[in-house]
């Protein structure tokens, strides 16, 4: 073993961890997760506690996938995924509903559906599987995060506009509003998941306007 | 002082190497909205005559005006004015409307434009004039911005632009503003009114006519009424006569296509129909003709579905899709009581599907042909 040892925090391995951030987002670059970007992002609050599950997740699963890689014939893989990633949502099931019981209600079958979403899998089989653990494991903490940055501006809009708030405590004053005499009106198309996505599509059109090289010819 | 003079003095300036040439897309759409554009294609064979897209839109325009005077008219009666009064009362409400939705639309047109460096597609003038006759007078006007711009930008300019767009801009933006600003648009207190001057009265109608057949099965006003529009209702909608004096004007010019307008108007007669012979909700069984003169029916069959960009292409085609949009508007209005209008929603879905109804018209044309040539050579 004459490898050189490669430091914990070397700048490739940092990439692993930042690269989802920007170029290689899993949400407007992969174009994965989607589904749930719609779902729980009503919210502020919901959509980070949901941003922070599937961190836990896609983090431990890689990073349980790495130690095992070696000792799985590849035809099982798939089974043994879904035992370690099942497992692992459950465990996050039951750490919400311990600590955080009405957000754990509001996000209802979300949490169990982390199980489907697809940077869970999508990361267990394009890198843990082929890595190291501790690269496994930066790179699913970053893929998590990446998905989560897009949960929370999404939701930041969607809560500031649709209800005239954020984390739940009011930001446009109730006077504004015309039940009240005033002017202002939420938009409540907010409040529906087609407008999601069409925030969602605005991040990629910034995005893709800052990242040249990432638009389709 | 001579305009052609003036506007060919200034131009130099705009043009590359001037000193304001950034701006040369704005300069080149008002002078081609003063003057007919001189320049000629050098390459292949054009049927030309003196219209450009310009000039259709105009006609477009003109064919709105009916609606829309007869419109101010109307909203000074639902205070409870009379004669002239009523109609500078309207049009005092509406004129409001029209500016933000033009300003609105127009300077995201612009901006485009000179982003992307082409020359200012004309589009806008008809959506800006559409979207405030098919919205409440009493829509708050920050509402009429917000709707206008998102219908320009997600309905028009990401596709490419004017010509480009898959659904109408117009409609985009009310169906934005039906599901964004429910309460302002639908229901009981849409039409009422909020401006107290020239003694107008709080007593505006509550229900529009649709939506008194939803909760009733019948409306309370007269069928000649409703014709004639003297009924609540959006600000161009409401009179159908006024509307068939547009068609009229856009038939003669030949600017909107008669295939789709008929079609529309078959459609929904015959969705009518089949309600009354089935039966089933108080909606369902109401002559299927007072659907045809009530609510927007007739604004959309005149004025939206007959769009030519995002209606069907095809003659056939035309035929399909508007029949599909008469009858799904009236499918909308009979079974699903939370939307008792449903024309906006057909237009837009039938906007969707006009593409893929194209394409199979074209291959069938194509296999049939080939199928006769098949023949001809044994």
């Amino acid at each position: 073993m004459s490898k050189e040892k490669e430091s914990l925090f070397s700048a490739k391995n940092m990439k692993y961890l930042t690269g989802p951030f920007g170029a290689n987002n899993p949400v407007i670059v992969q174009i994965l997760g989607i589904c749930s970007a719609l779902a729980v992002t009503v919210q502020l609050k919901p959509a980070i506690v949901m941003a922070l599950s599937v961190t836990a997740v896609t983090a431990f699963a890689n990073l349980v996938m790495s130690l095992l890689r070696n000792g799985i014939p590849s035809r099982i893989r798939i089974i043994v995924q879904l035992v370690v990633i099942a497992a692992l949502v459950i465990l996050v099931d039951q750490v919400l509903k311990a600590f955080v019981y009405d957000v754990s209600k509001q996000l209802s079958v979300y949490v169990g559906l982390i199980i489907t979403n697809c940077i869970v899998m999508g990361r267990v089989e394009a890198f843990a599987l082929g890595n190291k653990p501790w690269p496994a494991f930066l790179d699913g903490l970053g893929n998590g995060l990446g998905y989560g940055l897009i949960l929370v501006i999404v939701a930041f809009f969607r809560e500031l506009f649709g209800s005239g708030s954020l984390f739940g405590i009011r930001l446009i004053p109730e006077s504004w509003y015309i039940a009240e005499g005033g002017f202002y009106s939420n938009t409540g198309l907010m409040l529906f998941p087609p407008m999601a996505l069409i925030i969602v599509g605005c991040i990629i059109w910034v995005h893709r306007t800052k990242n040249k090289d990432l638009q389709e010819k | 002082m001579d305009l052609r003079k003036l506007v060919d003095k200034v131009k130099p300036t705009f043009m590359k190497g001037g000193k304001l040439s950034f701006l040369e897309s704005t300069f080149d759409g008002f002078e081609t909205f003063l003057f007919v554009p001189n320049k000629t294609t050098s390459m292949g064979s054009h049927v030309r005559d003196c219209n450009d897209s310009k000039r259709t839109m105009i006609c477009v325009v003109l064919a709105l005006m009916p609606a829309f005077l007869f419109g101010c008219f109307n909203t000074g009666i639902q205070v409870g004015l009379e004669g002239f009064n009523a109609f500078l009362y309207g049009l005092i409400r509406i004129l409001p409307m029209v500016a933000v939705s033009y300003i609105t639309g127009l300077a995201i047109e612009f901006a485009y434009a000179q982003l992307r460096g082409h020359e200012i597609y004309e589009g806008f003038l008809v959506s800006g004039l559409l979207i405030p006759m098919i919205m409440p007078v009493s829509m708050p006007l920050w509402m009429v911005a917000v709707s206008t711009a998102f219908a320009v930008i997600f309905g028009k300019e990401v596709f490419g632009g004017t010509g480009m767009n898959i659904f109408n801009p117009a409609l985009l933006a009310r169906a934005f503003a039906f599901f964004a600003y429910t309460p302002q648009i639908s229901g009981e207190t849409a039409w009422f009114s909020d401006w107290k001057f020239m003694g107008a009265t709080d007593a505006v109608t509550g229900a529009t006519a649709l939506e008194q057949f939803a909760t009733k099965g019948a409306m309370d006003f007269s069928v000649m009424d409703a014709f004639l529009g003297f009924i609540p209702g959006s600000f161009g909608e409401t009179s159908t006569l006024a509307i068939l004096i547009g068609a009229a004007i856009l038939l003669f010019t030949g600017v909107a296509s008669w295939r789709t307008m008929i079609s529309v108007f078959v459609g929904g007669l015959a969705m009518g129909l089949l309600f009354n012979a089935v039966g089933g909700n108080a909606y369902m069984e109401i002559p299927a003709w007072h659907h045809l003169i009530v609510g927007g029916f007739a604004f959309g069959a005149v004025f939206m579905a007959t769009d030519p960009v995002t209606s069907a292409q095809t003659n056939t085609g035309k035929y399909i899709v508007g029949f599909m949009t008469g009858a799904i508007a009236i499918l909308i209005r009979g079974v699903n009581p939370a939307y008792p209008e449903g024309m906006m929603l057909s237009i837009l879905f039938m906007n969707a599907l006009a593409p893929l109804v194209d394409y199979f018209v074209v291959e069938a044309n194509i296999s049939r042909r080939k199928n006769r040539s098949k023949k001809l050579a044994k």
